[in-house]
């Protein structure tokens, strides 16, 4: 058994084999991949007894399940309307120059993911970025940048 | 001057969660309906339908196994209650689930999180695993468990949020048959959102004449607003219903408010010209909690745009007049603003909102009319110009 399946086998005896088990299952693979590869969906098709389509339709579908590869930290900086109008551009202006990357790519030691993300419900505090799950409101370009720092520090 | 906007506090108010359902416990599911039904309370999630009956519907359909659901994919643009009302009160969130199972006969209870909260899971987890413990020491039938989305705004969305939690798309469902009927697993269920329960609780606590009491004849009692944009008091406030938007903008206005975006991305873009005549609640302009105010710095093209780019990301893609209809309207206001179509071109897209909300299957596509001829209607030039 290669590791991923060991994963998914161990994610499908805490949740379960039936169809109702896929979003737990998959939602845990993401949780500690960041992204849902091929072999990762291949492995989850056969535990669960589903195709491999419909495991992939299913996760395709949703936003937080990436099917690409995705940085150790996934950063995503909300861009509806109120984080729009309190300055999100520049957050991601300037988490794009000091990460060397844009919008939506990765960067090439893997270590973060650039993203946008629609409305994450703190209208009041914009802007707003999630780091993996962790959420920073009313940040700044500078607070933006040591937040990064931060992870850089955390991550190997 | 008269101060005309009644602040209330029901939902964030401190009480003994557990005494409350131990007095419900002693009474009829018939008697804890007819108070709900009684109080006028309808949903809070935005949709605004009775909450009584619903559970009045939940309690009488036969079955071996009916569910109790929280809806806390709270995604619309501009709403932020649902995860304030979690992180403060999150006891009173899962005793108006428990309430909802004793009324309309269900043994289980699934709140179900937008990815997006996920920060309050560990937290949530710890209280759902006491409360489940109190419900068995009172030997009621009741276990709550949480359930995660994984970013999809259509999954607020009734019949979206169940295939979700089943393991497919969500994409919703043709209705009918309702939830009430066929629910999760094809099994009777009730969804209410988050706030929804939490009144339905204090209502079994201070009984439904306090409720109704607050508010207007179709809107009655309270409601915790998300207020955000262009104001010196963004934040969360329990307001009485039926306010005017007069009234509303001299509290939470800067002095330079231009429209308000009542009912977040998919409700209505009032304009200051008719903020006096515009009442809040189920008889004006009905809001999930939403409002933000923007003022005279602020381009409507811009907004629309955001709203309408938001809109083309999150439609399901299942039905055609949505999942065309955004693109084109988006595709549409860019051209008209570019001057590769002539403004005349707005009353075309116009009417596509109107096909749009007929042929539409659920209330995604159905409500980008709102915003997209609200904002047309009243500030036409500035899409054009």
């Amino acid at each position: 058994m290669t590791r991923i399946e060991e994963f998914v086998k161990e994610q499908a005896d805490i949740h379960g084999r039936e169809r109702s088990s896929l979003m737990p299952v998959l939602q845990a693979v993401v949780q500690s991949e960041r992204f849902l590869s091929e072999d990762a969906m291949v492995a989850i098709a056969t535990e669960l007894d589903l195709s491999t389509a419909d495991v992939y339709g299913t996760a395709s579908f949703y936003t937080f399940l990436d099917t690409v590869p995705r940085g150790k930290n996934i950063i995503r900086v909300c861009k509806t309307i109120t984080c729009h109008m309190k300055g999100k551009d520049a957050i991601i202006a300037t988490l794009e120059e000091m990460l060397k990357i844009k919008l939506g790519d990765t960067t090439s030691d893997g270590k973060f993911s650039l993203l946008q993300a629609n409305c994450l419900g703190w209208c009041h505090k914009g802007p707003v970025m999630l780091v993996n799950d962790e959420i920073f409101p009313e940040i700044t370009p500078e607070k933006a940048v040591e937040v990064v720092r931060e992870y850089l520090k955390k991550t190997k | 001057m008269e101060n005309k906007i009644k602040k209330v506090d029901l939902i964030f108010e401190k009480v003994d969660h557990l005494a409350i359902l131990d007095k419900s416990f002693k009474r009829t599911s018939d008697e804890i309906i007819l108070d709900v039904i009684d109080s006028g309370l309808r949903g809070r999630g935005g949709a605004g339908f009775p909450t009584g009956l619903k559970w009045k519907f939940g309690k009488n359909e036969e079955s071996d196994q009916k569910y109790v659901i929280c809806n806390a994919d709270e995604g619309e643009p501009g709403t932020f209650k649902d995860r304030e009302i979690l992180t403060n009160v999150p006891e009173k969130v899962l005793s108006g689930m428990a309430l909802c199972g004793k009324a309309i006969g269900a043994t289980e209870g699934y709140i179900y999180l937008r990815a997006e909260y996920n920060f309050l899971l560990p937290m949530l987890h710890e209280k759902m695993k006491e409360f489940n413990k109190q419900m068995k020491d009172r030997n009621f039938e009741f276990t709550v468990f949480v359930r995660s989305g994984s970013g999809a705004y259509v999954c607020g969305e009734e019949t979206a949020l169940m295939e979700s939690m089943e393991g497919h798309r969500g994409e919703p469902r043709n209705k009918p048959p309702f939830p009430t009927q066929h629910g999760y697993l094809g099994q009777p269920t009730s969804i209410n959102n988050v706030e929804t329960l939490v009144f339905a609780l204090m209502i079994a606590n201070h009984g439904p004449k306090m409720f109704k009491e607050l508010g207007t004849f179709d809107s009655r009692g309270s409601k915790v607003f998300s207020i955000s944009g262009d104001t010196p008091k963004a934040g969360i406030y329990e307001l009485e219903l039926g306010m005017s938007l007069e009234d509303f903008v001299n509290e939470f206005g800067d002095g330079d408010t231009k429209a308000v975006q009542v009912g977040g991305a998919s409700g209505f873009c009032v304009a200051r010209k008719h903020f006096k005549e515009t009442l809040i609640g189920f008889e004006g302009i009905p809001t999930g909690g939403s409002m933000m105010l923007f003022n005279s710095s602020r381009s409507m093209f811009n907004i629309l745009h955001d709203y309408l780019e938001f809109f083309e990301e999150e439609s399901c893609g299942q039905c055609s007049p949505c999942r065309i209809g955004c693109q084109q309207l988006l595709k549409g206001i860019e051209a008209v603003k570019k001057g590769a179509k002539s403004p005349l071109y707005l009353n075309e897209l116009q009417k596509l909102s109107e096909t749009m909300k007929i042929a539409s299957k659920c209330g995604l596509g159905q409500s980008v009319g709102n915003p997209f001829n609200s904002i047309i209607n009243n500030f036409r030039e500035e899409i054009i110009y």
